[in-house]
Parts: structure tokens; sequence; C-alpha cells
């Protein structure tokens, strides 16, 4: 630590009779993130929107369920008609509710509970005054900063975990389990189709850390939670929008949300990388970009809440 | 690094700023050019009108602000460069206690034990009962925080800042919210801080509870500091006022003018002024009043307080903000 050295020396220069604080030990513990984690899950509005995020996949097994119980037939692979990807298959196979569920989560209901998360991460302890007691226990700015990012990356699997399960839960209870078939038309077994929908969570997961690490740049710009996950909403709802405007296409490969839904591309055989990997490329990025900028902000900032 | 005086580190120094200044983006002048010292072992007095700087002064001694010009030292460090290693010494208690209502006061002091990463995490709960025991909420630590009274919070908030031995504490307006029994508490446990060695850094705003527990005191006003010293000093600045008691008011006042007694006011049966010169013994003044003929009930020297003496440093009531 050349920090500690240099102060050490200046302490020697002009020691007062007061002997200078000695250099403290610190103890690398995982302390601050575990009561990060747990305080961030202990909350009502933590649990709120994973009991938000658990309902999405019970609505559209049942949807389903109802919609096919009196035609009795579904519509059988690749069939067309609106909904998220794979909603024609689930009749024949409930694993796909968990591929439903997620492309029907991603564009919003994850991001905006990620949102919310990440925006009070810092702006939210601010608001509550919080903050500068975390600071002069002391917490230490970038060791704080880490904390709430790996803290809301946790939650982004998490998240994602909890509509994966609850969707095969679901699935598996209104709908028959057992072989599949891939978009490319192969057949795969149910073991296989098990790992396959875990690392499209884990994809899933992965995808929404640009929109994190952007949240928690946000919260370091303010000292109201409230506005910081408006903000954070709002940024996500303006780019998924103008994702939507082809005359902007030339600009639109460098939205977070892009190539979100590239997750899909896991289910062909063999699987297609291209998108998947310029998805996790763009999320890099953004993590990069905005979580250098939240530390250059949170490290300079002075704290006056 | 400006060099202390040789004084200065004769009786040791827990805090040292030179020309310490701090302007707000806003251009608002919050501190301009402090020059506080804090010796070591001392109940320090931070006094001043709301609005005079005092919080923005403590937030920059805690690194929590960065200041415009000028530095501060803290326990011989240089803040706000060094808060890593000074601050595991220190305690503080900044604008009121900052609390997570939804945990209970002994989850809220695990959560601050474990933002310390100097704090062994094997003894953490340990250390924890002892604090909340100390301000005695032992009974209460279960409830959740949002469900404490205001001077529970406050108690919660000083439990925290004394989570680990302590060089320095810093205590922003301990007493906020308290009651006078409250009150009492904290004045015995800052005594008790004292003699054990810890240096306290107290701000207030009531002048009396400086008075009772400090040995040491700063006036601020305006984001300047007016005056700094022993408590005793600060009191002898301001004279005290000549008091006599007697059923003769008027014959009072008109010898007592003659003796060199300044400013007379009479209120009922009290004749108050300035005493005369310093080398005038009193004990003449009161002989000069029976020879008189004015009955004379009592006599005497209104001890100045601290009130008196900030007055006469400012020239206007303690409460106007700066």
């Amino acid at each position: 630590m050349s920090q500690a050295d240099e102060t050490a020396v200046l302490a020697t220069r002009s020691a007062p009779a007061a002997p200078p604080a000695p250099a403290v030990r610190r103890l690398w513990t995982l302390g601050l993130f575990r009561s990060e984690l747990t305080t961030t899950f202990r909350r009502w509005r933590t649990l709120a929107l994973l009991g938000v995020l658990a309902g999405v996949p019970v609505l559209v097994g049942i949807a389903v369920k109802i919609e096919t119980s009196d035609g009795g037939v579904g519509r059988g692979g690749g069939g067309g008609g609106a909904g998220p990807a794979f909603i024609a298959q689930i009749t024949n196979n409930g694993l796909f509710l968990v591929f439903t569920s997620l492309a029907a989560t991603l564009p919003f209901f994850l991001p905006m509970a990620i949102g919310v998360i990440a925006g009070d991460a810092i702006a939210g302890e601010a608001n509550a005054g919080t903050l500068r007691y975390l600071l002069v226990a002391p917490a230490g700015r970038t060791r704080l900063l880490l904390t709430k990012y790996a803290t809301t990356m946790a939650f982004c699997l998490v998240a994602t975990l909890v509509v994966a399960v609850s969707a095969l839960t679901v699935g598996a209870l209104l709908f028959p389990l057992g072989e599949l078939t891939t978009i490319s038309g192969t057949r795969i077994g149910m073991g296989e189709g098990l790992l396959r929908a875990l690392l499209i969570a884990l994809v899933v997961a992965a995808s929404l850390t640009g929109v994190a690490a952007l949240g928690l740049f946000v919260s370091t710009l303010t000292n109201s939670g409230i506005a910081a996950m408006a903000t954070t909403v709002g940024l996500l709802i303006t780019v998924q929008i103008l994702d939507q405007i082809p005359q902007l296409h030339a600009i639109q490969p460098y939205f977070f949300s892009h190539y979100w839904l590239s997750f899909a591309d896991l289910m062909r055989e063999p699987v297609y990388w291209d998108d998947l990997t310029r998805n996790l490329g763009i999320q890099a990025v953004y993590a990069a970009v905005f979580g250098s900028a939240a530390w250059a902000r949170f490290t300079a900032k002075d704290i006056t809440a | 690094m400006e060099e202390l005086s040789a004084a200065e580190r004769d009786t040791g120094t827990v805090i040292a700023t030179r020309a310490l200044t701090k302007r707000f983006r806003g251009g608002q002048l919050a501190v301009d050019g402090l020059d506080l010292t804090v010796p070591e072992g001392s109940v320090f007095g931070f006094l001043g009108p709301n609005g005079s700087g005092k919080t923005t002064t403590i937030r920059m001694l805690m690194g929590l602000i960065e200041p415009t010009s000028g530095s501060a030292q803290v326990l011989g460090r240089a803040m706000p460069r060094s808060t890593r290693d000074v601050l595991p010494h220190v305690g503080a208690l900044i604008e009121g206690p900052a609390l997570y209502g939804f945990l209970s006061g002994r989850d809220n002091l695990l959560r601050y034990d474990a933002a310390d990463p100097t704090a062994d995490p094997r003894t953490r709960r340990t250390r924890v009962a002892a604090a909340l025991d100390r301000v005695g909420l032992t009974a209460a630590a279960g409830k959740k925080a949002r469900a404490y009274s205001l001077g529970m919070k406050q108690r919660l908030g000083l439990a925290a800042a004394l989570l680990q031995p302590r060089r320095l504490l810093v205590l922003d307006e301990p007493t906020n919210g308290l009651d006078p029994q409250g009150m009492r508490e904290i004045r015995a446990l800052v005594r008790e801080l004292a003699s054990d060695g810890a240096t306290v850094f107290l701000s207030s705003h009531l002048l009396d509870e400086i008075e009772q527990v400090c040995t040491h005191a700063a006036v601020m006003a305006r984001g300047r500091l007016i005056t700094q010293g022993p408590v005793a000093e600060l009191a002898a600045g301001a004279r005290g006022r000549l008091v006599v008691t007697t059923p003769d008011p008027g014959d009072a006042a008109r010898v007592l003018k003659e003796q060199g007694v300044s400013d007379v006011v009479v209120t009922d049966d009290r004749v108050t002024g300035e005493p005369p010169d310093a080398d005038r013994d009193l004990s003449e003044v009161n002989a000069a009043l029976v020879a008189a003929g004015v009955r004379v009930r009592g006599f005497g020297l209104e001890r100045a307080s601290l009130e008196d003496a900030f007055v006469a440093l400012t020239g206007e009531g303690f409460d106007v903000a700066g």
C-alpha cells in the first residue's frame, strides 16, 4: 500500500506528542458483503419484487393451460402466433415455461427489479443517513461500492433463478415433462434440457449486469433513493423504446438490451454463439464504463447527507 | 503539511486544523480559515449557533467532505487521506443517529460493526452486546429500530460509536431529543469515557451542557472560529457583575455610582452593575454602602457564565443563526 507508506512518512515528519494512529490491521473478510446481502434480502421491498417475479410464470402457465384445455391440442413446435418465444411449446413440455417466462420477464420485469435495487444502493443509504456512518466505520468508499455492486449482481442471479425455479415448478405441475425439441428441430433429453435451462438462467442474469452498473452510477449522483430508482427505470424504458425504432438501427447494437433475447440461441443445435458473445461483451463494456464512472464519482463525492 | 508549534507538541494534539476552509459549490462559505487545536485527553466543547459551520467542520474531520483549502490532522494523520487508518480509532455521532428502521437495534450495530474492516467477526456479537449494555439498550435490542423513540435512537447511535475502544469520540449534539434523565446519563457517559483516557469532541448549541462537562471549548459563528481555550479561561474573559440585594435600592444605586460602578441596573430589590477597576477591593464598596446607611442583605459577584462570554465575544444572542 503506497498510500499507507506515504501517510506514515507524513505523520513522522510532523509528529505531535499524541502518537499518530498506528496503521491498522485490516482483516480481509466478507463480513460487509454478507451484511449487505442479508440487509438487502430482509427488506420487504426486495421480497415483494421477488414475489412479483415468481408470479409471472404462474400467470403464464395458467393462461396457457386455460387456453389449450378446451381445444386440447397445442399448436406444435415453431407454430406462429403472438407472445413470448417458446410459448407455443409449453403444452408439449413444461420445461419450455422456463424459457417463456425468462423471455417474458427479461425485457421489463427483471431489469426493473435490478434498477430498483441498484438505484437504491448508494442513494438509499444517503437518503437514510446511514451512508455517513458506514463511511466513518470506516467501510472505505471503494470497498463499499464493490460490495454494493456484488450484492446487485447477486440479486440479478437470485431474481433470475426465482423466475426459472417458479417456472419449472409450475411447468412440472401443469404440463408433461420429458424430451424436448430444440429450435433446430433436434431432440434432446430431459437432463440436457435442464442443463440448458440453467445455462440460460445464468446468461439472463449476466445480461443484467450492464443495467446494474448503470443503476449504481445513477445511484451515486443523487441523495434520493426514489429519484435514482425512477431515473434508472426511466432510462431502461427509453432504451427499450429506442430499440424498437427502425431508423435508429445504426446505434441499436450499442444498447445494453439489444441482444438480450439472444439467450434463445442456446436452444439451437449446435448453439449459435455470435449474438450471445456480443451480448456478454456489451454487458462487460457497460459494467466497465459505468462502474468506473460510479467509482470516480463516489470516491470524490462530498457526503453531505 | 505545516509544522505544529512546540506548545502543541508538548500537550499532544488530537485534532489540528490549519486554515481549514470549505466553500460549497453554490458559493456558500461554510467554514472560513479554521485553526482548531484539540488537546489530547480533553473534553472539548464545540459551540456555535445552528448553521455556524460546526457540522461541516466535523464532516471534514471525518473525511466525508473534502476541504476547499487548508488542512486537517486527526490523531496525527492528514484527513481525508488517512481515513482508513484514523477512523477505526474514532467513534462518531454526526448530525443525529441514522438507522435501518427494518432491522432490530442489535442488527443495526452488527451491520455497522461489519463495515469496519478492522473488526474481528468472531467477537462481533460480544462487542455489540457490550455496546448495547453501555447505553442501556439491552432490553430493547430485539425491537425494530423504527419503533424506537428519538432518545433510544440517539443511544443506539452512541452505541455504534462505542463498538470499539476509541481514542477520539466525535459527538455532534449527543443529547438532542433526550429527556433530562437521558441528558444526565449521556453527560455521565462522556465523563466516564474521558476518564478512560479518550478525547471527547462534543458539539452543542447548549451552553450549559458545554459548561457542565467540557474542559476546553471553541466557539464558532458564521463559519469562523471566534475563540478557543480552556473553559475556565473563556468564562473568565467575561467579567462577573456586582450584585447587591437591598431594601434601599435607590440609595444603593447612587452610592455604587459614586464608587465607580458603571452600568447600574435596578430591578426591585436587586441592584447590579459592572464592578470598578480590578485593583479596587470590593469590600471597600460594601463598606461605603453601609457607611451611607444602605441596608445590605446580599453583596457579591455573580460568576460570568459561558453564555456571558459568548455574548461578549459575538455581541449577539446565542440562538441567532449565522
